[in-house]
Formats: C-alpha cells, sequence, structure tokens
C-alpha cells in the first residue's frame, strides 16, 4: 500500500469539515478564528499535494502556498486586532452578545 | 513502509488535534492543541518533500500566529467562560457531514493526471532554491511578491489603529 493523492486530500476534506464545524458551533470569536485557520491549513495540505502528485517539475502549488501563509499571517492579526477591540467596548467576545447589526 | 506508517501518526494526530480543538471547552487546552494540530500537519509536508513549506509552517504558525492567538487568550479574559458551543451543535452536524460527504465524492472520482510513475511520488527536488527560481525567475511571481509586503504593510498599521486607546 503506497500513500497516493486521495489520501492526502481525504485528510484535507476532513481537516476543513472539522474546522467548519467549529466556525459554525464555537461562541468565542477567538476559538473561531483557529477554526478558521484549520480550514487555511486543510486548503494548504490540498494545495501542496496537488503540486507534488500532478505538477511535481512546475512547483505552482508550493508557490501559492507561500504566498497564502503570508496572507494567513495578515489575516490572524486583523482578525485578533478586531477581537481586542471588541473586547474592549463590549467587556466580551461571545459573539451571539455582539448583536449591533442584527436586525 | 515507512512513508505509510508516518502518514498515519500524523493525519490521525492532525486530525485528533482539530477535533481536540472543537470539543475542548478549556479555551488554552484549545490553543495548546492548535499548535499540535498545526506540527503535525508540518509533518505532513515534510512527507510531501515539501521541506521548505514544512520549516515556514513552524516558523509563522507554530510560531507567530501560535503566540498571537495565546496572546489574545490572555488578553481578553475568555478563559473564565470557557469554549461553549451554540444552539447549531446538531443542526450543524448535517452540513458538515454533507460537505465532507462531497468533497469526499468530488476527489475520489475526479480523474486526476498522476504525473509519471504514481509509487515514485512525491519527487525528490529541493524544494528552496526551486521555490526562489519559480518566484524570481522567468514568468515568476515577482508581482505578487511585491504585493505581499503592502499588504503586511497595511495589517500593520491597521492593527496598531485599531488597537491604540484613543485619549479622551
Amino acid at each position: 500500500m503506497t500513500i497516493g493523492l486521495s489520501h492526502y486530500l481525504i485528510l484535507s476534506a476532513a481537516l476543513f469539515c472539522v474546522g467548519l464545524y467549529g466556525a459554525l458551533v464555537k461562541h468565542n470569536a477567538v476559538v473561531i478564528l483557529m477554526c478558521v485557520e484549520i480550514m487555511m491549513n486543510a486548503a494548504n495540505v490540498a494545495a501542496v499535494a496537488f503540486s507534488q502528485f500532478i505538477t511535481p517539475t512546475a512547483f505552482t502549488g508550493q508557490v501559492l502556498v507561500v504566498f497564502t501563509m503570508a496572507v494567513a499571517a495578515a489575516e490572524v492579526a486583523v482578525g485578533l486586532a478586531i477581537v481586542l477591540t471588541i473586547y474592549r467596548n463590549y467587556k466580551s467576545i461571545d459573539v451571539e452578545k455582539i448583536d449591533l447589526m442584527k436586525w | 513502509m515507512g512513508q505509510v506508517i508516518a502518514f498515519w501518526i500524523l493525519a490521525v494526530a492532525a486530525l485528533g488535534a482539530a477535533i481536540g480543538v472543537v470539543a475542548s471547552r478549556n479555551v488554552f487546552r484549545t490553543a495548546v492543541l492548535l499548535l499540535g494540530c498545526f506540527l503535525a500537519i508540518a509533518g505532513v509536508y515534510i512527507l510531501l518533500k515539501a521541506d521548505f513549506l514544512a520549516a515556514v509552517q513552524i516558523l509563522i504558525y507554530v510560531g507567530a500566529i501560535g503566540i498571537l492567538i495565546v496572546l489574545a487568550i490572555m488578553m481578553t479574559h475568555e478563559i473564565t467562560h470557557g469554549s461553549k458551543s451554540n444552539r447549531f451543535v446538531l443542526p450543524a452536524l448535517p452540513i458538515v457531514a454533507a460537505s465532507l460527504g462531497g468533497i469526499i465524492y468530488a476527489a475520489l472520482n475526479t480523474k486526476w493526471q498522476i504525473y509519471g510513475q504514481a509509487s515514485k511520488l512525491p519527487l525528490d527536488t529541493a524544494s528552496t532554491a526551486t521555490i526562489a527560481n519559480r518566484i524570481f525567475g522567468e514568468n515568476g511571481f515577482v508581482l505578487p511578491l511585491e504585493i505581499i509586503p503592502i499588504l503586511l504593510v497595511t495589517t500593520v498599521i491597521s492593527a496598531i489603529v485599531l488597537v491604540k486607546v484613543k485619549k479622551k
């Protein structure tokens, strides 16, 4: 038995869905951000797997992942800054209590 | 054979840590499990012979993002409330199961054009130099690379502006 592309894709799909579930059900904004990070990592795993199995000489998938990692770092910095600002104004980061724009 | 065992260990570790992130009620434990998940994914990159990405994964995700998240948990004092789930615990399950099934169905039923002999993949190529040549070489990705610093500077400035305490 060898580990092929489909193994990595199923691992990536499972990680993505665990992250999706967490992002849907959690109250805490920081935990939701963590789940979004898991989803992003799952997408990166799929990109690297595609790159290594389908175009192993072109390396475009790995270059893409280098850029997504930079964007992920930026996203976390801004996301946590927003969470801290919300905490300062509401004294809570429970997403159910942040309902200023709820109709 | 060793590769197969390593894949299963890393896959179980990554998935188990991810499930732990969702299931754990203690926010700090959640953050530590998330770091474990990132480390296991770095191992998966090494298995895929993407050594540069594995190093970057550990530096950026485990190092920078992990520390940022732990810091945010400390600053928001939410440890006392724990990481509770909302009323969507059961309605979200079928949605997630359906998307998981859909993705796996699509992944298994698409005819991927595997490069060369499947058993010899992934190829042994030094990834750091090749990625550098790919980015900076002919038909490379220099423009996206130039946009990344602009994005990072914008991020830093916006984060500072957001968190800065306004003087009354």
